[in-house]
């Protein structure tokens, strides 16, 4: 064997080696920090007060719960606009649109995609906030429904690329058999091809859900930030500040080691959590039902 | 009689080639047909022109008539869905759909809109029984599909197409990936179907198709070459082409 090449292979994989291994590294890194910041709240602030309504720093009150709720509620809202329109939109450019039609649309979503989302904060007040204020008659429109409408636009595109994809993967024979036996379009898309992509769709939800979630830019410009605890759906309507936007706004004025720094640290553990489990669910799904697809074929 | 007639056939997909050139043919009812030839000799083609599959191709050019019972079935007013309803399709790869091995057979039907549990079910075994599965998935019908073997996979796509009870099935090349013994059930059940049903085969050999046919079409480049009754076309053919594919000369 020529000895250059050989070393060549050995240095490449070397590389390659330690590129993989940094990765996991850093993450860890990230962790420990995280933990280390975060982990001293439990000695400084009550159980009781962490898990509390009442967010108000400067008084000492690190109650958290409201800014959990006020994730969950922006971020239910976003899913809930983010799947539907994200998944027909991927179900009309896969299987619907004109060739001339997708060849516009693909590259289009992408651009969204990359949109920075501080633009989109910057429409979200100018244009959105006021425009919801007034045709809702609130006395603000700056509310987690603007936070909602807002993330939902922004996961909108990964759920579309995704869910385009997995539909896209489908045989173009179930399609034809389908259609061979009297289905309509629509019934074929249905009951066939959106069935036979399932996991990749269900991928693309996750992904959105996980973009949303962890969206700081956006929801900050548009919800308002007051900590208060979501009631019910009418929260919608009113205020809200997630974790995102409470660690961004806030980490700039703590003094470095006090209570209030680390219950901010803590809210990165949470958030962390919360991101964990979303994506241990989705894959635990998703391959759950590849498990199930190898049982069969084999 | 003849069930279908085609008249001056011809279709071009957007890359300019002419697929099907000036074909003219009657293929009779409760017979077998079968369309052979060499690949790209535009058999797959004129199958989907037959239940309006082809609509979703890159057709550019299509002239001339196909009549279904006197009616033309490419002019734009038939109802397609209805169409393939009476004209069902046997896929060279059995694909069977993301569902139970009852629901792949109901399905058709129930999206023609049948609601009755008791006409289902009975359209579910006589089905299966007419492709000789029942014996081997009576047990089972709630299993995903995909679980069948290959072979068992095509008899129910073939159960699918005959639990709609079509008037014609068109069958390409559907025992391309099948071992002889599946084979051979299936070209069984075509000779018990034959009775009900107009059948158009695209065999999968010169060997299946002199087996099969009642009548049989020599297809070459787009063209139908030669057609006659009975098995003619391999024991004494008129053309010269006929002659050299059959036996083998080029292929
Ligand atoms: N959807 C299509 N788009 C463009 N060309 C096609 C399409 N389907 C078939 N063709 C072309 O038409 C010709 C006949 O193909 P086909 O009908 O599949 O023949 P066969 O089934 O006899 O092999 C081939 O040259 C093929 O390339
Ligand atoms: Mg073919």
């Amino acid at each position: 064997m020529d000895n250059s090449l050989n070393w060549r292979e050995k240095i490449i994989t070397r590389f390659i080696k330690v590129s993989g291994y940094s990765a996991i590294i850093f993450v860890g890194l990230i962790f420990y920090f995280l933990l280390r910041e975060g982990l001293p709240t439990l000695g400084e602030v009550q159980f009781n007060s962490l898990f509390a309504t009442r967010w108000y720093p400067i008084e000492d009150y690190f109650g958290i719960l409201p800014l959990i709720g006020g994730s969950l509620i922006v971020t239910i809202g976003a899913t809930l606009i983010a799947v539907p329109f994200g998944v027909g939109a991927a179900i009309y450019i896969s299987e619907i649109a004109p060739r001339w039609m997708r060849e516009i649309l693909k590259p289009l979503v992408e651009v969204l995609g990359g949109l920075p989302s501080v633009v989109l904060g910057f429409l979200g007040i100018l244009i959105l906030s006021p425009y919801l204020r007034v045709f809702l008659d609130l006395p603000t429109g700056l509310t987690a429904l603007a936070g909602s409408l807002l993330l939902g636009g922004i996961a909108i595109p990964t759920v579309v690329s995704v869910a385009e994809d997995a539909l896209d993967a489908v045989p173009k024979s179930y399609r034809d058999a389908a259609l061979a036996l009297g289905a309509t379009e629509w019934q074929t898309i249905w009951r066939v091809t959106l069935p036979a992509a399932r996991s990749g769709v269900l991928t693309a939800v996750m992904l959105g859900i996980g973009r949303a979630i962890g969206e700081t830019m956006t929801v900050m410009m548009v919800t308002g930030n007051a900590p208060v605890m979501p009631g019910g759906l009418g929260a919608l309507f009113e205020p809200a500040r997630t974790m995102t936007a409470t660690i961004a706004a806030e980490m700039g004025e703590v003094a470095n080691g006090s209570v209030h720094y680390h219950v901010l640290f803590f809210i990165g553990i949470v958030l962390f959590l919360i991101s964990l489990i979303v994506n241990v669910t989705a894959s635990a799904v998703v391959f759950r039902q590849h498990k199930r697809q190898e049982r069969i074929l084999s | 009689m003849n069930k279908i007639s085609i008249e001056n056939l011809t279709l071009h997909y957007s890359d300019g080639t002419e697929s099907l050139r000036n074909i003219t043919m009657g293929i009779p009812a409760n017979q077998i047909t079968v369309l052979f030839g060499p690949a790209g000799g535009g058999k797959s083609s004129l199958l989907r022109i037959l239940n309006r599959l082809n609509d979703l191709a890159d057709v550019t050019y299509l002239n001339g008539r196909v009549l279904l019972d006197e009616e033309d079935i490419l002019s734009p007013k038939i109802d397609v869905i209805n169409l393939r309803r009476r004209v069902g399709m046997v896929f060279a790869r059995p694909v069977v759909l993301p569902m139970s091995i009852r629901q792949n057979l109901t399905y058709g039907l129930e999206v023609a809109g049948m609601k009755d549990r008791y006409r289902l079910d009975e359209a579910v075994e006589r089905s299966l029984q007419q492709a000789a599965l029942w014996n081997e998935v009576q047990d089972r019908l709630d299993d995903p599909a995909i679980a069948l073997s290959g072979g068992q996979q095509q008899r129910l796509c073939l159960a699918r197409v005959l639990a709609l009870e079509p008037e014609v099935i068109l069958l390409d090349e559907p025992t391309s990936g099948l071992d002889p013994i599946s084979t051979g059930k299936v070209e069984e059940s075509l000779q018990e179907l034959k009775k009900t049903y107009t059948i158009v085969l695209v065999p999968h050999s010169v060997q299946q198709a002199a087996r099969t046919a009642d009548f049989a079409a020599f297809f070459l480049q787009g063209e139908l070459i030669e057609y006659a009754a009975n098995k003619i076309l391999f024991t004494n053919p008129e053309n010269q082409k006929t002659e050299d594919y059959v036996e083998g000369r080029f292929g």
